[in-house]
Parts: structure tokens; C-alpha cells; sequence
């Protein structure tokens, strides 16, 4: 796939809580094919403390109205610039980089895919094109508490939402991995984004179960085009690029 | 029209404007957004005699105008290269230029003597200044003796244009330029990076799992455009400069202080297409500026 330098527009920025801003961009031209779980390289501007650019996840695709959704979580100079930004600026990205999820085979496969913190972002993505191939997916996310949930009703349009809590103020108290579905249910395919201890929890279990797992890696970057080897996993074909062999890798190809 | 043509002896570049070992993969990375057969060169991955795994994850800090990194010269090694990526490269219409590296002079003399065959390959850049690998690496480029010795070694059996590479990570940068070309150099390029170190005060660990790594960027331009100027002073072969070029008036600056061309590295991951822009921007200067050959601002800085 090329990749495209492309300035977007910023149509709407969306306060979703303390810590998350939805922002919403369209394009002049028509935006290139964006494959679920890939990502795009965001310039946040020259000042020295957010010199390199960020990468996001896709957080949705709205291919009528020609958008493009990221999901930002404030976590350092360069996601606050972000959250900052007013509707009708323009930001320039690098897109589409990365792999992407893996389709099911069967339209009755058990897909479920669970999510955690600004993890979620390609989630919501992944599980709109699923639900347009006519598989039904299914999403369990985690979060500290209630107000850390974000876009449920979202997510609610393309299949059932179960939610876990730290504290137990929505849903079912405790991790992703402790909800009584791991239990209750077998899945045919999980796909996962989180925090790295989140992922490899569901990952411990897909191995256990020997069920079909694909995760997302949020690894540092530098370029975000396979040129400087910043981003590396430990893989069992060796050390990898994470930008350009990932971000999604299936559970058993990596050293864990 | 301006002539933006340059020779570094018998190396023959179209214009200035090479891009870093390191930070340009093969550049092959880089042909979605540009013509890199536009570049003056390519100076790929730095390229060992075995296959190296790099160090662990987290190689990467982004620090205040810069960024440090501790990639350890992750490579396939010179055979995979010659047999499966130079085939892709001898067809891009500008010079290719391999970063060769080594933890002992064997390894070096041994990696460039297989160089000398690739009809393609004009030159390779002899990195004798990385700071992110254990052995080797930047020790040969830290002492006048060192150096030499390496440099003197490669010469007898490379033939084609020899660079060195030369570490920022001394006291006395001008020693080691001499040490190279009495060795035999060809030119020098200079700087690596700036040895570093950031720390994470909330976990109260280091940032990168070598602790140290190497700087880059911005953050290193002054330094960077002082020990060029100290080097072009010091020594007769051409001078290549980089360290922290972001645009056209930071690439004149370095020909000012005396270098012949330069490399642009960090620059690359901001924007993939700042080369094309830095070649234009040079030509631009030189038009307003009444030059009719790039060759005539090399070392033109003026006294105050
Ligand atoms: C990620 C990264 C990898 C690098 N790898 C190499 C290398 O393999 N060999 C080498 O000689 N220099 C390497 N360098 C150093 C650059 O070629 C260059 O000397 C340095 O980054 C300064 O230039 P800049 O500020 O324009 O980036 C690397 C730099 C970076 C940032
Ligand atoms: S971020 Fe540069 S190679 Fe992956």
C-alpha cells in the first residue's frame, strides 16, 4: 500500500473525558484504503519537546463522509498539543502504515475483542469492518472506573459491549481477564489492544485455550516506516519492526 | 541555472545532499513520497560482517530537540546484503554508499574487501563511531592510534572512495581527522552521535535498556557545525558534515564551515521528503545569492 503524506483537516474535537479527546479529521481528497489496526504518523509541531511525530491507531473510518477518527489519550507534551487543537487546523500525517487484523474464516466464529485505556482506538475500526463482512463481533473493555469508559455506544452498533471496571463502578469488578465471559464462553478468535499487561493476560489465556489471538503493539516509535529499527519486538523470526512486520502480531509469534 | 555538482575525490555526487546511515533504511523506505535517485547519495544501514540483533527494546528516547537512540547496528550482515538487497538497489540512479562497521579490525577489513566488487557501490562510509555497541565501534574512532590502524588496514585492501566516520565523543576532534588521513582516508564525515542518557523519574529508571545511547538531532547542531569547522581547518581531504540538518540554511551552514557535502539523518523521520526540499533550498540560495557552483560557498565563512 502507499503511503501518503496527507494534511487533514480537523473537523471536530471532542472532549470525551479529563484525560481522552475524540478528534475527527476529513480530507480534501479522498482518503487512501485503511486497513483495520493500522495506524498513521502525526506531526504535533517544531517545538523541541514534541519534535518527532506520534503514532495513532485508526479509531474509525467513515468512508461516506470521507473521516478519519483518532482517539487521543493525554499522556505527554505531544498527545496534549493534540487535545488542544481547534477545529479547522491543520495537522499533516503519515498514512497507512502497519499491518493489519486478520479476518475470521467463518461467518459463525466467536470473535471477541477486548480492549483497554486508549487501546480500544482500533477496536472500534476493527469491529465495524467486521460487522460490514457480516461476522459478529464481540467487545469486552476494561477500565479504571466508569468515567474512563469511552465510546460505548459506539462500539454498541457493531455487537454486544461487556465492561469490567478496577473498581467495580460499571460492569464487573476487576481486570478484562477476570469477567465470568472467559468462563461462561469459548471464543474461536481474540483480538486485543491495551496496556502490554492486559495483553499478554489475554494472550496467556489464548494460549492455554489454544484459541486464535492477534495483538496490537504500541511501541515507541521513531519513524514509523521500517527506516531506523527503533521500534523492535522479539519475535520467533528474530528482532522485528514493529511499524512495518506489526503492529498486530499473532500471540504465538511472540517471545512473551 | 546553478552547478550543484560536488566531487569527493573520485566520488562524484549531483548535488550535496546525502542522507545518514541509520535513519534512510536501503531506500527503498523512502520511494513513496520521493525520487530517491534525486538524492546526491545513500548512505545505508550500518552494515557488519555477521548478522547482529541490535540491542533490546527500548531503543528510542525522544529528548528536547533530538532524540537518543541505542539501535547497535542491527543488520543482516555484508553477505545477506550483497545477495539480497544490493540487487534492489542497482537500479536507483544515484551513488549507494555503504556504512560499513566492526568490532575488530578483522571484521572491518573483511567487510569492506567484499564491497570492493559491487560495481554500484562507489564508496563506503567506515564507521569507526558507534556508540551503542560493546565492543569496537566508537573505541576505534576515540584514539588517534586506533584509528589509524583501522583506516590503514581498510585502505590497503579497499579501493574504491574511502570515508570515515568520525565519533564527536573526543577532546581533540582535529587529532583524529589527521590520524584518518594519514592512514589513507579519502574524506571524513562527521558527526555521529553525542553520547547520552535520559532517565525516567517516575520509575526511576533509564530511559533506554543500555542506559546511553547515541543523540541526535537538532539538539546537536551546534556542536556539530563547530567540530566540522575544526576538521575542515585541520585536514586537506573533503569533509562531509551532519549532525541535526533540518533544512536548507542548516545544510549551507555546514558548507560554510567547510564542509563539501553533507548528510541529513533525524531530519528523514519528521519529513520524508525534507532531502528534496534541502537540494532546492541550496539551489535557491545560491541563485540569490549570485553563486553560479555550489562548490563556491565550501569554507566562504566570513570573519566578523
Ligand atoms: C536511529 C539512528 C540509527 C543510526 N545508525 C547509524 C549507523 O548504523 N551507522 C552510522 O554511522 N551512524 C548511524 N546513526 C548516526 C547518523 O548517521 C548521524 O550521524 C547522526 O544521527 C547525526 O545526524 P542527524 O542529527 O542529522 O541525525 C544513526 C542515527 C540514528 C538516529
Ligand atoms: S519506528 Fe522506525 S523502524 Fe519502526
Amino acid at each position: 500500500m502507499k503511503k501518503l503524506i496527507l494534511d487533514l483537516i480537523l473537523k471536530k474535537n471532542i472532549r470525551l473525558n479529563e484525560q481522552v479527546h475524540l478528534l475527527i479529521f476529513s480530507s480534501e481528497q479522498s482518503l487512501p484504503k485503511i486497513l483495520p489496526g493500522q495506524f498513521v504518523q502525526v506531526k504535533i509541531d517544531d517545538s523541541p519537546a514534541t519534535f518527532l511525530r506520534r503514532p495513532f491507531s485508526v479509531n474509525f473510518v467513515d468512508g461516506e463522509n470521507n473521516e478519519l477518527w483518532l482517539l487521543i489519550q493525554i499522556v505527554g507534551a505531544g498527545t496534549l498539543k493534540l487535545s488542544e487543537t481547534s477545529p479547522g487546523a491543520s495537522v499533516n500525517m503519515i498514512l497507512p502504515l502497519g499491518n493489519s487484523f486478520t479476518f475470521p474464516d467463518k461467518k459463525d466464529e466467536k470473535i471477541l475483542l477486548v480492549g483497554g485505556g486508549s487501546g480500544i482506538a482500533p477496536l472500534l475500526f476493527w469491529g465495524s469492518c467486521l460487522r460490514k463482512a457480516d461476522f459478529n463481533p464481540e467487545f469486552l473493555i476494561g477500565a479504571r472506573s466508569r468515567a474512563y469508559l469511552v465510546e460505548l455506544k459506539e462500539f454498541e452498533k457493531y455487537g454486544k459491549v461487556f465492561i469490567t471496571t478496577e473498581d467495580g463502578s460499571e460492569g464487573e469488578k476487576g481486570f478484562v481477564t477476570d469477567h465470568s465471559i472467559f468462563k461462561e464462553r469459548k471464543f474461536d478468535r481474540i483480538y486485543s489492544c491495551g496496556p502490554t499487561p492486559m495483553m499478554k493476560a489475554v494472550g496467556a489465556y489464548a494460549i492455554k485455550n489454544n484459541t486464535f489471538c492477534e495483538v496490537s503493539l504500541e511501541n515507541t516509535m521513531g519513524c514509523g516506516i521500517g527506516a531506523c529499527l527503533c521500534c523492535v519486538t522479539d519475535t520467533t523470526a528474530g528482532r522485528v519492526c514493529v511499524c512495518t512486520e506489526g503492529t498486530v502480531f499473532n500471540i504465538a509469534k511472540l517471545k512473551w | 541555472m546553478v552547478d550543484l555538482k560536488v566531487d569527493i575525490g573520485k566520488l562524484h555526487l549531483k548535488n550535496p545532499v546525502m542522507t545518514a546511515s541509520g535513519t534512510f533504511g536501503y531506500g527503498m523506505e523512502y520511494s513513496d513520497f520521493i525520487d530517491i535517485s534525486r538524492i546526491g547519495g545513500i548512505i545505508v544501514k550500518g552494515t557488519t560482517l555477521r548478522k547482529r540483533e541490535g540491542n533490546p527494546y527500548p531503543r528510542m528516547k525522544e529528548t528536547a530537540s533530538g532524540m537518543l537512540n541505542a539501535v547497535g547496528l542491527q543488520n543482516k550482515g555484508i553477505d545477506y546484503f550483497i545477495e539480497h538487497i544490493y540487487p534492489q538497489l542497482t537500479n536507483v540512479d544515484t551513488n549507494i554508499i555503504v556504512n560499513v562497521s566492526g568490532s575488530t579490525i578483522d571484521e572491518y577489513v573483511k567487510t569492506a574487501e567484499k564491497l570492493n566488487y559491487l560495481e554500484k557501490i562507489p564508496a563506503i562510509e567506515l564507521n569507526i563511531s558507534c556508540p551503542n555497541v560493546k565492543e569496537g565501534g566508537m573505541l576505534f574512532g576515540t584514539s588517534c592510534t586506533a584509528a589509524n590502524e583501522v583506516v590503514d588496514k581498510v585502505r590497503r585492501v579497499y579501493k574504491n572512495v574511502l570515508i570515515v566516520k568520525l565519533s564527536p565523543n573526543v577532546t581533540d576532534i582535529s587529532e583524529i581527522a589527521k590520524a584518518v588521513e594519514d592512514a589513507g582516508a579519502d574524506a571524513i564525515s562527521l558527526i555521529n552521535t553525542v553520547l547520552g542518557m535520559a532517565i525516567d523519574a517516575e520509575t526511576r529508571k533509564p530511559c533506554l535498556s543500555t542506559v546511553t545511547g547515541g543523540l541526535s538531532g537538532p539538539a546537536i547542531k551546534p556542536l556539530a557545525l563547530r567540530m566540522v569547522w575544526e576538521t575542515a581547518r585541520a585536514v586537506k581531504i573533503p569533509v562531509i558534515g551532519m549532525g541535526g540538518i533540518m533544512n536548507a540554511a542548516d545544510a549551507i551552514e555546514f558548507m560554510l564551515a567547510g564542509a563539501s557535502a553533507v548528510e541529513v539523518g533525524t531530519a528523514n523521520f519528521i519529513d520524508p521528503t525534507v532531502t528534496i526540499k534541502i537540494i532546492e533550498g541550496i539551489e535557491d540560495y545560491l541563485c540569490r545569492h549570485g553563486f553560479s557552483s555550489v562548490s563556491e560557498i565550501v569554507g566562504a565563512l566570513e570573519t566578523l
